[in-house]
């Protein structure tokens, strides 16, 4: 089979590919920041040592880490309609769907963040006369985040790259757009391996910067 | 909202309730056909796992050769398995592959998702796997090449039962994922279990019941594979390193 790519040309990106650029981006940007804010809230109940904090948050946790990520798609744009009674937008569903779940592969990164600072932190935060909460705010988490930062950022190119699963609802994501490009133009086969490579050139260029980052970054000890 | 589990007894042609819940070859239950699909869930990650754990581990050795080219080749594989999602490479596989190749048209649908899955799966094996090694004392390769062995001897008879033993944990939780990312199959029309769930609440309108069963099924099998891998963790455990051995 010969294969043509003359149909991929700037009229198809910004007619097609820009607008599900712009959704994959937006849910991966708004996820990020919904799913590290929870995620990191989620550690702290964990780690607080009071139960009817820590077992809630662990089994919330352990829930979403044991249910395929398209199920759980498929349960929210399932379910939200039920408990609003009115009709979601697969996109807007999207969103809801991705924070609460990239929340608990979140908050376990946090978890480690804060569990590999030594515990003389916590007690010299204390011993300070700050509270729990304080010690957290001011001495702990500042700590934890920058260790973690490459972690958090190589969990959110997992993330983007996990975006493309939103087609389970139809949304419309940077893969539905090279989809319908490639339906519109009879060109799927080529329409695939434009994304495919698209996908590996933005990837790739966001972990070789996480690299870049996590050289620049590390903590000498 | 009450819960109606009764649809699963339900004729999927006829939609009449059936007698014994499992329907007849003509008239098969919903039951039926999500056990039947739960079977397509596993023998996709498990044929999956076989590939992944295969390649996985030839490409996680070769990045820790001295041989600089066998080094490019492993990482070059692991960068470029590792940065298309999943659902991308199930398309290009089960889509484009056959176009491109015709020879590839023979192969059953099913075997190319099994590929697509277990190449992605591969590259993240490849990087327990070179981290195994490197885990271990430099010393190790050292001594096997100055008792005499060759490499791949060295390989064979030094580093690789240490390494493999010590990165049965991280590829437990990989032999989980591949179960949840197995659901990714649906969007080539794979019998699976989350297929099943599309369809089947698309035609009863029963969506919270068979997401639920659907659910407990991933549950399930993802907690067997993790019994199963703790169960072999136990048995090949090296004693005396941290991870409790004996």
């Amino acid at each position: 089979m010969e294969l043509d790519f003359s149909f991929f040309d700037g009229a198809a990106i910004s007619s097609f590919i820009a607008k599900g650029m712009l959704f994959s981006v937006q849910l991966t940007l708004m996820s990020m920041v919904g799913g590290v804010v929870l995620g990191t809230l989620l550690a702290l109940m964990r780690l607080s040592g009071r139960s009817w904090l820590a077992v809630p948050a662990a089994a919330y946790i352990n829930t979403m880490r044991s249910v395929p990520l398209v199920m759980m798609i498929l349960w929210f744009f399932l379910l939200i309609p039920l408990v609003l009674g009115r009709p979601m937008g697969a996109e807007l569903s999207a969103i809801v769907t991705f924070t609460l779940f990239e929340a608990a592969y979140y908050s376990e990164i946090m978890r480690a963040g804060i569990q590999s600072l030594p515990r003389g932190q916590i007690f010299a935060g204390h011993a300070m006369g700050m509270t729990y909460l304080q010690t957290m705010r001011f001495v702990v988490l500042p700590q934890a985040f920058r260790n973690m930062l490459p972690v958090l950022l190589t969990q959110t190119i997992v993330l983007f790259q996990d975006t493309s699963l939103v087609y389970a609802i139809g949304a419309y994501d940077l893969l539905k757009g090279f989809e319908v490009l490639g339906k519109n133009f009879n060109r799927p086969i080529e329409s695939y391996l434009v994304a495919a490579l698209i996908y590996f050139a933005i990837c790739l260029s966001l972990s070789m910067l996480v690299k870049r980052l996590q050289a620049r970054i590390a903590i000498i000890r | 909202m009450s819960l109606a589990f009764q649809v699963f007894c339900q004729g999927i042609a006829s939609g009449a309730s059936t007698n014994d819940c499992f329907g007849t070859g003509s008239d098969p239950s919903y039951l039926r056909w999500m056990i039947s699909a739960w079977g397509w869930t596993l023998a996709v990650a498990l044929l999956s796992l076989i590939v992944a754990l295969t390649f996985g581990s030839v490409m996680g050795v070769l990045r820790t050769t001295p041989n600089r080219a066998l080094v490019w080749i492993g990482s070059a594989w692991t960068e470029l398995f590792r940065n298309i999602p999943l659902l991308v490479q199930v398309f290009v596989w089960y889509l484009v592959l056959p176009e491109v190749f015709s020879f590839l048209k023979v192969v059953p649908g099913f075997l190319m998702v099994v590929m697509a899955l277990g190449f992605f799966t591969s590259a993240r094996i490849a990087e327990q796997v070179r981290a195994g090694i490197q885990s271990l004392p430099r010393g190790q390769r050292s001594a096997g090449l100055a008792m005499g062995f060759t490499l791949p001897q060295t390989y064979r008879y030094v580093l690789l039962p240490m390494a493999l033993r010590i990165v049965i944990p991280p590829l437990t939780s990989e032999s989980m994922n591949i179960i949840k990312n197995s659901s990714v199959a649906f969007a080539v029309s794979i019998a699976e279990l989350t297929m099943f769930a599309m369809q089947a609440q698309e035609e009863t309108s029963r969506g919270v019941e068979i997401y639920l069963a659907v659910t407990l099924l991933y549950f399930a099998s993802a907690f067997t594979i993790n019994r199963m891998a703790r169960f072999l963790e136990g048995q090949l455990q090296v004693p005396g390193m941290i991870g409790g051995g004996k």
